[in-house]
């Protein structure tokens, strides 16, 4: 997908701020989307602080809005994939999820991480989504703390959470977490242990349901045998449930 | 005490304060939350002091940090409407409105025209009881017992339309994928025109007793002044940037669904950027959010409160970044779907977090009481900053 694809309906200002961008970093840019009235630009690592720097001095951006990161690695367990066997099937589990494919988003992406963040103009009110990839085994990038001092959060934020590295940034350290926490909890494969120890209750769930609790189950059996008798099928609603608990446990 | 005491009981201090304590003899250390006041909930704030003057302030969040980026991502769309509600408690519905159009966008579902405008309308009420809560909160910080007493009567008030129409008084939970989830009940609409009444009564009110009065502009004016520029690279929104001189309100400058186009209001800003500002910008706001609910209310169209929608609600793959002007300041969701039932990654950019984050850079120099005033101006809700 180019920008040149893009409607022309109420782009002018995103696409003059797309020409100042791709004018500025050149072949840095690497892919950009212009849809629903909003504008992606996915740029090569070593022009991050070239993309804001352009977008502050350049092109009216002075407003940021926020940093953040994706994880497009997905998640074990989560998100639908996981039903609920019991403990002898989680290791047949892990080794399905390590060929789990990763989609990325709009603007693309090469790699598993990726950093992402808002700018907007106030005056013309026109905003943009900047997006690099990170490195997989070392996510690190340059900051943008010495443009937007409010990145100063945001990147202390995405470096506890994701375990994004930015370089130059005057003091990384803990803003939610306590200062002995291991791991990043948004990343994907980090467990969210109150799903580990108990399965979801609800039975309109992310997650599949437990084949036992399932109600779509329980009728199949019934529905198996005394399919022509159709008038006892209230009274003898209750004793297939009995049998579709007994058979699972 | 001896020595090594000694040693070891400021060593303990310094881990526990996760900052470098430099043991001068000069200057100490003020240690202001997480249960104070001043802090609306458990905001801890660690300064460095020089007698009366702050030489730096630094924030500590996280003490009510509930991880809601990672709980959205093992939750359904209906599910995450609910939680959602806990953001900023005191404008909940505020919360669900750009996660609802998020999710609107990417399905390419539009709500019917009365749920626009029933949306809008309780959006502002959202604004009114939050912002009432802080015309009479910032009063008791400064040292006036009185205003926080008459903000929570008049905030009742607009509460009580709120759960009429409802059913929560706090977390309404009442938006949906589509449109809403009841329409409104028969005389609702006459009850929140004379309900308005009130709330405009309780701006005079506290205009005449607070804002107005020498007392309350002798403790503001000149504290804390933020630049626009400043402002703006921090990420200021909402009253905060206003205050500054911007002029800039998501409400008149975005292209949103909701009816706010279809009433006469005006965007207050001021030009001055200290406390004072940000406090009458406020107070403005709640009459300009009271003339728009008047509006809406007389004007309200007919027709169905919901669009069709599939029963089961899976959002297409895509990103859409949805943010709206949320009584704080501006509230996004970066929804991210890969089709499922749930999102794949929701960020959600608070405007408390930003807000709060200028704090080491206005708290410097400042004395001590000023601390406090400033922090009350800016305004901050701790599961706004935490999420």
């Amino acid at each position: 997908m180019t920008a040149t694809e893009a409607p022309a309906i109420e782009a002018g200002h995103h696409q003059r701020i797309l020409d100042g961008l791709r004018r500025s970093l050149g072949g840095a840019l690497l892919d950009s989307v212009l849809e629903r009235g909003d504008l992606w630009v996915r740029v090569e690592r070593a022009a991050w602080h070239q993309a804001f720097e352009a977008g502050k001095r350049q092109l009216g951006l002075t407003f940021f809005s926020f940093l953040s990161g994706i994880d497009w690695q997905p998640a074990p367990g989560l998100s639908g994939e996981r039903t609920f066997k019991g403990e002898e099937a989680d290791e047949a589990e892990e080794s399905a999820d390590e060929v789990a494919e990763v989609r990325t988003g709009i603007a693309g992406g090469a790699t598993r991480f990726q950093v992402f963040a808002r700018l907007y103009d106030v005056r013309r009110h026109v905003g943009v989504t900047l997006k690099a990839d990170l490195d997989d085994a070392d996510p690190r990038i340059g900051t943008v703390t010495d443009l937007y001092r409010g990145a100063d959060w945001h990147e202390r934020e995405a470096w506890e959470m994701f375990g994004f590295t930015f370089d130059g940034h005057p003091g990384l350290r803990h803003l939610y977490l306590p200062g002995e926490f291991e791991g990043h909890p948004l990343r994907k494969d980090f467990p969210l242990l109150s799903r580990e120890v108990k399965p979801w209750p609800g039975l309109v769930n992310v997650e599949q349901i437990p084949a036992h609790l399932d109600p779509k189950n329980q009728p199949a059996p019934p529905a198996a045998e005394p399919a022509p008798v159709d008038e006892a099928a209230p009274a003898e609603a209750p004793a297939p449930a009995a049998d579709a608990d007994g058979g699972a446990g | 005490m001896p020595d090594w005491k000694k040693a070891a009981y400021i060593a303990a201090q310094a881990a526990d304060a996760r900052v470098n304590v430099e043991l001068e003899a000069e200057g100490m250390t003020l240690n202001i939350g997480p249960q104070h006041p001043a802090t609306h909930g458990t905001l801890r704030i660690v300064c460095r002091l020089d007698g009366e003057q702050v030489v730096w302030a630094d924030p500590m969040p996280g003490y009510m940090h509930r991880g809601y980026e990672k709980l959205c991502e093992v939750r359904n769309y209906p599910q995450i409407n609910t939680l959602v509600n806990r953001i900023d408690w005191l404008g909940s519905f505020c919360n669900e409105v750009p996660f609802i159009l998020a999710a609107e966008q990417l399905m390419e579902v539009e709500a019917p025209e009365r749920a626009q405008w029933i949306r809008t309308i309780f959006f502002e009420l959202g604004r009114q009881a939050n912002l009432i809560l802080f015309l009479g909160d910032v009063g008791t910080q400064l040292g006036a017992i009185t205003p926080v007493f008459l903000a929570f009567r008049d905030r009742e008030h607009v509460l009580n339309m709120i759960e009429a129409a409802t059913g929560g008084r706090f977390h309404p939970n009442f938006d949906r994928i589509g449109g809403l989830k009841d329409d409104l009940p028969k005389g609702w609409l006459d009850e929140t025109v004379g309900c308005m009444q009130r709330v405009e009564d309780f701006c005079d009110e506290i205009e005449d007793l607070m804002i107005g009065g020498t007392i309350f502009q002798q403790r503001t004016r000149g504290v804390g002044v933020i630049p626009a520029e400043v402002g703006l690279e921090y990420g200021l929104t909402g009253a905060n940037i206003r205050a500054s001189g911007v002029d800039w309100d998501l409400r008149r400058d975005a292209e949103s669904p909701l009816a706010w186009k279809s009433a006469d209001w005006k965007v207050v800003t001021h030009p001055d950027g200290d406390s004072f500002a940000r406090c009458w910008v406020r107070l403005q706001e709640v009459r300009e959010s009271a003339r728009i609910v008047r509006q809406l209310c007389e004007g309200l169209p007919s027709g169905p409160i919901m669009a069709k929608v599939p029963k089961i609600i899976k959002v297409p793959a895509g990103e859409a970044y949805v943010e709206t002007e949320n009584p704080l300041g501006v509230m996004g969701y970066y929804l991210v779907s890969q089709g499922g039932l749930g999102p794949f990654r929701l960020k959600i950019r608070t405007p408390s977090f930003n807000n709060i984050s200028i704090a080491p850079w206005v708290l410097r120099g400042v004395y001590v009481p000023d601390v406090i005033t400033i922090l009350a101006s800016l305004y901050f809700i701790l599961g706004d900053i935490d999420r």
